[in-house]
């Protein structure tokens, strides 16, 4: 059978690529990885007007076929034909900012001397209206010799148009490619703007949205105010929006539970399946709200535009650190997540910056951790006012995040000063214009991420906790015994006790620590499933965990366990991304001995000073 | 200095807020090879009209400015390296 008809999608970054991908292929996307690199393959499937597919892959932006980063050498390397894994492009579809004609007509006519069969979408062409710009693509089609179609592909206009123009492409003879030369920036550049000169039909000097929305929103001292205003915005709906779903959530897996209660019969495999599977995967599955939300977030920012403002105001801060502006967006993510915040690092160009970056990103506080600190906080710190509107709790959790990004501060500090010493990158971004996302891109973004979230809980932890109650369920322990001291799992956990028994752990969080090296979030129901294993009556059986962690746990034990939480690098997923983005174990080694001897010391810290003041 | 110098230029990092200049010369000398790239990739090129629009809220740094139809950041170190006249 051959192969379907392969065509390439490129562009300059911010002409609107990933919005004309999902307009033209939906929610038919493979996102997978070219072989020996760490950038992301995003392919789809097209199809045409009378029911042929064609496969559509997405390339990664790129200013011209010379590249500046890894992501610019596989769209260069796709295009060539030379990418491992990837077969040479039969057409190719050329995304263009209507309203930026001058630059990105640049890579435009060094895609065109390919001699691939190509189309052009003339891309934004609202915008570039709302700013006064009336273009002539019919003039431009001439010039270039390849079809120009207008789209607004957010709002997925020209699609039709532009699936009828990759038919009659593909349709047609394909002449063979011709060598392709390096050819001269500065020549095409300037043919660029020459081009665009004569494509403009009128220009109205109207004052352009994003210039007014700019003067407010990177203005010296709005700026920052109105970003410290959305993300703390951000991280309150995280908490708030997301009870409701939460408490659904909890709902049904308790149904499910007692579910299982009815149908099994009681002994090892009952056990099994609710302390183990419903309740290990249930205590996981309660953070996809959350996830979803600070993702929701990170997604409307970065489609708006707002995003690389961000950057913008962070920059210097971030630059004193030994960082750049550019390691915010890395850093902001690593919020939800590490593992998409240490990718998202891809997009910072000099290596030390990157490797910075990558090395405190576990510093933020991710979701994973939000259980562990729920659980602890809601088991310990009193519900009270400290102010209006201010609750005991919730000033703790912030001092966690806080602490975090302190940490990350420092550690950035301390590394640009030692092991990754030397002069840092540029800062140069373009700051693209502001735009309403469509919510079916957003929609998609979200739709990827749960996924990834939910095969990780369905397959990682659902491992894990089973492991785990075979651990501590067997061997059985005899009358008088504490199931969990007898059980193989409790005379691991006697070995860790031995090292952090100074910092003030116990048994519990001995054995909740070694699998919660996969997730950190497997603590809570590492030590959910040990305390319903060990419950021998019926009535403790319906103690909530906090309740039960109340009662057993002295307070400087539970600050101590946040404070270990805080940077503990308990996440196998953010050590082999590390390994993938750093080529090798010497980084991911060095990051994760460097979290673990920092998260000891300030535990220990926090175990000795809770003590001495008599908590 | 190896870049033909310009006698009423100035760089454009010290270029007012607002103010249109055209770009009269590169100093690409003094940039590195990925930052000389990128600079072009942006379209910083000899006749282009450039204006600063905002400044970073801290120390003044970064610069968003206006290059042809595009608005970029850049360091204030890098724009340096860029000399202009008013337009």
């Amino acid at each position: 059978m051959n192969p379907l008809p392969l065509v390439a999608l490129a562009g300059s970054p911010n002409a609107g690529k990933s919005a004309l991908f999902n307009a033209l292929t939906g929610a038919r996307q493979k996102v997978g990885n070219y072989p020996g690199v760490t950038v992301e393959r995003h392919s789809g499937r097209l199809t045409l007007a009378d029911g042929r597919p064609v496969e559509l892959v997405d390339l990664p932006g790129a200013y011209s076929l010379e590249p500046n980063s890894p992501d610019e050498a596989v769209t260069r390397d796709v295009l060539l034909g030379k990418q491992a894994g990837e077969r040479k492009p039969d057409a190719l579809l050329i995304v263009l900012d209507a309203s930026n004609l001058d630059n990105h007509l640049r890579f435009a006519l060094q895609l065109i001397e390919l001699g691939l069969p190509t189309v052009i979408a003339l891309n934004m062409v609202d915008l570039a209206r709302r700013d006064g710009l009336e273009l002539d693509p019919g003039k431009l089609q001439e010039a270039l010799g390849v079809p120009v179609i207008e789209t607004v592909a957010v709002r997925r206009r020209g699609v039709a148009d532009l699936q009828s123009a990759i038919d009659d492409m593909l349709s047609a003879p394909t002449c063979p490619a011709e060598h392709h030369a390096p050819s001269d920036l500065i020549r095409l550049q300037r043919r660029a703007r020459e081009l665009a000169t004569a494509t403009v039909i009128s220009e109205s000097p109207v004052r352009r949205w994003t210039h007014r929305l700019d003067s407010v929103l990177l203005h010296p001292i709005a700026g920052p105010l109105i970003l410290a205003a959305i993300l703390f915005v951000m991280f309150q709906a995280v908490f708030a929006w997301s009870q409701v779903p939460v408490s659904w959530i909890e709902d049904g897996f308790a149904l499910l539970s007692v579910g299982a209660n009815a149908v099994l019969p009681a002994g090892a495999l009952r056990s099994l399946v609710v302390d183990g599977v419903i309740g290990g995967v249930g205590a996981v599955v309660v953070f996809l709200p959350q996830i979803l939300i600070l993702f929701l977030f990170i997604l409307l920012l970065e489609g708006t535009g707002y995003m690389v403002r961000a950057a913008f105001i962070m920059d210097k801060l971030m630059h004193w650190a030994g960082l750049s502006g550019r390691s915010f967006i890395p850093l902001l993510s690593s919020f939800a997540c590490a593992v998409p915040g240490i990718m998202a690092t891809r997009t910072i160009e000099n290596p030390k910056d990157r490797l910075t970056t990558i090395l405190v990103a576990p510093l933020m506080t991710c979701s994973a951790r939000l259980p562990v600190y729920t659980l602890i906080i809601a088991a310990f710190i009193p519900n009270r006012a400290v102010g209006p509107g201010i609750g005991l709790q919730g000033l703790v959790m912030f001092g966690l995040y806080v602490c975090g990004v302190l940490g990350a501060i420092l550690a950035a500090l301390v590394i640009r000063r030692t092991v990754v010493r030397g002069a840092g990158g540029a800062f140069m971004m373009e700051l693209p214009k502001y735009q309403m996302p469509a919510m079916k891109d957003v929609a998609i973004g979200l739709w990827q991420r749960a996924m990834i979230f939910l095969k990780r809980a369905g397959t990682i932890i659902l491992f894990t906790t089973i492991l785990l109650w075979a651990l501590a369920s067997f061997p059985k322990a005899q009358p008088g015994q504490r199931q969990v001291e007898s059980s193989i799992a409790g005379h691991i956990s006697n070995g860790i006790y031995q090292v952090v028994k100074p910092i003030g752990f116990n048994h519990d969080i001995s054995l909740a620590l070694l699998p919660a090296m996969a997730a950190r979030e497997v603590a809570i129901s590492a030590i959910g499933t040990v305390y319903s294993i060990d419950s021998t009556d019926e009535a403790a059986g319906e103690k909530s965990l906090a309740d039960r962690l109340r009662g057993q746990w002295p307070l400087p034990t539970a600050l101590a366990f946040l404070a270990w939480f805080v940077f503990a690098p308990q996440c196998i997923s953010t050590i082999a991304v590390t390994r993938r983005e750093t080529n090798g174990w010497k980084w991911p080694l060095f990051m994760v001995g460097y979290l673990f001897a920092v998260a000891y010391i300030a535990a220990g810290l926090t175990y000795w000073t809770a003590v001495a003041a008599g908590l | 200095m190896n870049a033909p110098f310009h006698p009423d230029s100035l760089p454009l990092d010290e270029l007012k807020v607002g103010a249109r200049a055209e770009i009269a010369v590169i100093d690409w000398a003094t940039l590195e090879h990925s930052e000389a790239c990128r600079l072009r990739h942006f379209g910083f090129d000899e006749g282009v009209t450039v204006v600063p629009l905002h400044l970073g809220p801290f120390g003044k740094d970064p610069l968003a400015i206006r290059v042809g139809r595009m608005t970029v950041a850049i360091r204030r170190k890098h724009a340096h390296a860029v000399r202009v006249v008013l337009a």
